[in-house]
């Protein structure tokens, strides 16, 4: 029946639409949505991907990733120099303001990277290394390290600048931890120098944010939008469906069953790249004997032989292909083509194999092959579960019988973390670019200060741990490159982890938006036109 | 009449601190929030020190123990994920969880009661047999199935209403309404029609059972000898007798609603209590999600005691001495 009520419904409906339409003349809003909220607005507090890329947008940082060639470009700061092999010093751009129209100085810089430094501040990683933090004069700071630090740069992308006297005059000081009992200014509420300013954040709901027409790089960048909308839509089918009705422009996190249908669509546009992120499986080499496996008295994942073998039955071609449905990078390597210390030779993977997985087996003692737990993610990495589920398969056919526990992510990271898995998956991303990121996280021997604390094989090779020991002091580019290198070749030669590939990531938008697919996973604001 | 209320009220203490124990239970099953707050780069010594400051690593009935303590005056601590009170993200959520409940307990009424009289009193015509099919479909469909076929046909296809969220409120105090702008009647139709269909099915299927139960009656039969109307006999006798238990249903079903407003919330990304207890949830924010139990506890506990109150008042037995059991 169609009843008058409906038929007024869509009058209105229309006549809203148009209304939307002139306004849009003028305002460009971009909408876009992904399944969770940012965690907080303060950018010292939780180290989050979608929470920094959001950040960015409202806050600058000194330096910044290039969007294409993810080279550091000046951002705040101008101009940079090595005054010693542990001191820097760096030259502000003139005339920053913030969007309160009070300007940036040497003042804020110093406070706020002390602020990343604060006990309460969840950014150690990118702190790592700092002594002090000095002012030179009003547009100039020294960053004083206890040792030479070959990736300060890659730390500073993250490290962004908020405005002392706002900060003081909302005690928002210092960032907010697990501790703290109550909120802060800073956690609702943001005033940065960025590209755009906040204008409304319900949690969980909308967080809208408009151009700041006085930020100091309009001039070079081509974006016409003038407001960002972001809606988080938990329910993937809902996002989806929210795209293809028109009430968004954007999806950062378009589900897998999805895209199909969103590739046929005549108004929209799905763009696929490969997301700096690597997806392995790691094994206990540390026991001597692993719990639920028949092999008694010791430890086969110990071999090289057998994590050769193991490496050697998966079937990559077909996890590409079928599991994958063409959306990943097959890789030998532990990082992605766009960390530095990667080359084609670290990519190169031991060839698919069950002949050869079979003789390696053979002669490692387990011609028939063994059981042994096998532990996966079953909501954090794409298909986890079905990866998983394929090279359970594989490895049958060569004899090894792993019995498969999938788990959700808040219970699967504390689990592996205790060390109770015997394989398990692990995905890796990089958000220095930077090689020693991984290695020192996933190839260190466990210690102190981030050495090994995703290392949960416990993987321990002397000459590893000296490479890596090595690259964190080496300021010599080209050595340390070499390092880098042959760091992640010493992980392929004692087959450390078996890599798989590197995910690819879509990203679904209308036909008339056009940006720029990072390999962060992130957008950058001032390149998105709504054409 | 005190004794009466003093028992209940004992009761509805007992049925809360139960709901309680074993929502704590639960909790030490769904995951360690640390690994959220911390991020992958965490080492093990930031890991055990924010355990110790969240008191996570403190045996189960001291931690419990303290949760009752706040939660008695109403305190239930800061979400771990959003680092904001629970009990202010709740005050925000309630509203449109409430409002949801309220428009789909409207639409049940209103379009099951007519719905079920006309399949009581034109019994094995076309259209009673079409709306007592479709009343099936509607028990057995999911919600959430029910939710995204709304959104692909009327949303999607269609283009009439949007897909998710809220739409535009108005802020009352700390109550937020979008039933004063027509955005957001626009945006509740689709949601609060899932969320109505099933109670709508039930409520038709009710009252077509009572209906047919109290045509049968000798009251009705001296009615129709008295020679009364078909529409007085239908509307005013039968109708009016019918209603008594339809009430009752559809207020303790308002409970229903409320609890069970979770997946409709998460489908249509509706800003109430329900999506706020999912995100929580998949997050492992344990304040919220024992906060959240709580309250739905407390508004089952609350409705029932104002029904048993009620039926005190209506049904002169429960008043003469001993109350027995019904």
């Amino acid at each position: 029946m169609p009843s008058p009520l409906f038929q007024r419904c869509a009058l209105t409906l229309v006549s809203a639409a148009c209304l939307l339409l002139s306004a849009q003349a003028q305002a460009k809003p971009f909408k876009w949505s992904s399944a969770s909220d940012i965690p907080t607005l303060d950018i010292h507090s939780q180290n989050n991907a979608l929470g920094n890329g959001v950040h960015a947008a409202i806050y600058d940082s000194l330096v910044y990733y290039n969007s294409k060639t993810f080279k550091v470009e000046p951002r705040l700061a101008t101009a940079w120099k090595e005054v010693s092999p542990t001191q820097y010093r760096f030259t502000l751009r003139a005339d920053v303001k913030f969007s309160d129209g009070s300007a940036l100085t040497a003042d804020d810089v110093v406070f706020s990277l002390e602020r990343a430094r604060a006990k309460t501040s969840n950014f150690h990683v990118y702190t790592q290394g700092f002594s002090r933090i000095a002012k030179v004069d009003a547009r100039t700071v020294d960053i004083i390290l206890s040792g030479p630090n070959p990736v300060l740069l890659n730390q500073l992308t993250e490290l962004r600048i908020m405005s002392k006297a706002w900060a003081e005059k909302n005690k928002s000081t210092e960032p907010k931890d697990g501790k703290t009992k109550d909120e802060t200014y800073a956690h609702r509420n943001a005033m940065g120098s960025g590209p755009f300013m906040v204008k409304e954040w319900q949690p969980d709901q909308k967080l809208v944010m408009v151009k700041n027409p006085n930020w100091w790089g309009w001039k070079d960048a081509p974006s016409n939008v003038t407001e960002i909308v972001y809606t988080p839509i938990k329910n993937e089918a809902t996002r989806a469906a929210a795209l293809l009705s028109g009430e968004i422009d954007f999806v950062l996190d378009p589900s897998p069953q999805d895209l199909g249908r969103m590739r046929n669509n005549a108004n929209l546009k799905v763009i696929d790249g490969v997301e700096n992120r690597t997806i392995f499986l790691g094994m206990d080499q540390f026991r001597d004997e692993l719990p639920g496996s028949n092999v008694k008295g010791k430890n086969p994942l110990k071999d090289v032989k057998v994590r050769k073998a193991l490496y050697q039955a998966i079937d990559i071609d077909t996890i590409h292909k079928v599991t994958m449905r063409g959306l990943s990078q097959p890789t030998g390597a532990l990082v992605s083509p766009q960390v530095a210390g990667w080359t084609e030779g670290v990519h190169k993977r031991f060839p698919y194999s069950q002949d050869d997985a079979r003789k390696l087996l053979a002669e490692a003692g387990y011609p028939q092959g063994f059981e042994v737990d096998f532990a996966c993610p079953n909501n954090r990495y794409i298909n986890d579960e079905e990866i998983c589920q394929a090279v359970t398969a594989m490895w049958a056919k060569v004899g090894v019988k792993a019995k498969l526990r999938t788990l959700p992510l808040v219970t699967y990271f504390p689990m592996i973390q205790r060390y109770e898995a015997s394989i398990y998956m692990l995905g890796w991303g990089v958000p220095t670019f930077d090689a020693l990121y991984s290695l020192q996280s996933l190839t260190r021997s466990v210690g102190t200060g981030g050495d090994g604390n995703y290392n949960v094989g416990r993987y321990s090779n002397q000459r590893m741990d000296y490479v890596v020991d090595r690259i964190k002091t080496e300021t010599d580019l080209p050595v340390r490159n070499r390092l880098l290198t042959e760091g992640l070749q010493l992980q392929n030669d004692t087959v450390a982890h078996i890599p798989l590939h590197n995910q690819v990531i879509p990203w679904a938008m209308k036909k008339n938006i056009d940006l720029v697919h990072r390999a962060d996973n992130r957008l950058d604001w001032v390149l998105i036109k709504v054409n | 009449m005190l004794a009466f209320i003093l028992q209940r009220l004992i009761q509805a203490m007992v049925v809360m601190v139960t709901v309680a124990f074993i929502a704590f239970l639960l909790f030490q099953y769904v995951g360690d929030p640390v690994v959220f707050l911390l991020g992958q780069d965490a080492t093990q010594e930031q890991i055990d020190q924010l355990r110790a400051d969240l008191g996570l690593n403190q045996p189960f009935f001291v931690q419990f123990g303290h949760f009752l303590a706040n939660a008695v005056q109403g305190e239930f601590g800061l979400s771990l994920r959003q680092g904001a009170k629970v009990s202010r993200l709740i005050a925000e959520r309630f509203p449109a969880t409430l409002e949801l409940a309220l428009v789909a307990a409207g639409l049940a009424l209103l379009a099951g009661i007519p719905m079920g009289v006309y399949a009581a009193l034109r019994r094995g015509t076309f259209m009673s047999q079409l709306f007592m099919t479709l009343s099936l479909l509607g028990v057995s469909l999911p919600t959430f199935l029910i939710g995204i076929l709304l959104i692909l046909v009327f949303a999607v296809t269609l283009g009439w209403f949007p897909s998710f969220g809220r739409g535009e409120v108005v802020q009352l105090g700390w109550w937020t309404s979008s039933l004063l702008t027509l955005k957001g009647w626009h945006h509740i139709i689709l949601p609060a029609v899932t969320l109505a269909i099933f109670q709508l099915t039930l409520i038709m299927r009710l009252v077509r059972a009572e209906m047919l139960e109290v045509l049968r009656t000798d009251y009705i039969k001296f009615a129709r000898a008295r020679g009364l109307s078909n529409r007085a006999i239908h509307f005013g006798h039968a109708l009016k007798n019918t209603l008594v238990p339809v009430m009752t249903i559809t207020g303790l079903q308002l409970g229903g609603l409320i609890a069970f407003a979770i997946i409709t919330e998460t489908v249509f990304q509706w800003p109430g209590m329900g999506l706020l207890f999912i995100q929580a949830v998949t997050f492992a924010d344990i304040p919220v999600m024992a906060a959240y139990l709580c309250l739905i506890a407390l508004i089952f506990v609350v409705i029932n005691l104002v029904v048993d109150l009620l039926y005190f008042a209506v049904d002169p037995r429960l008043r003469m001495g001993k109350a027995g059991g019904h």
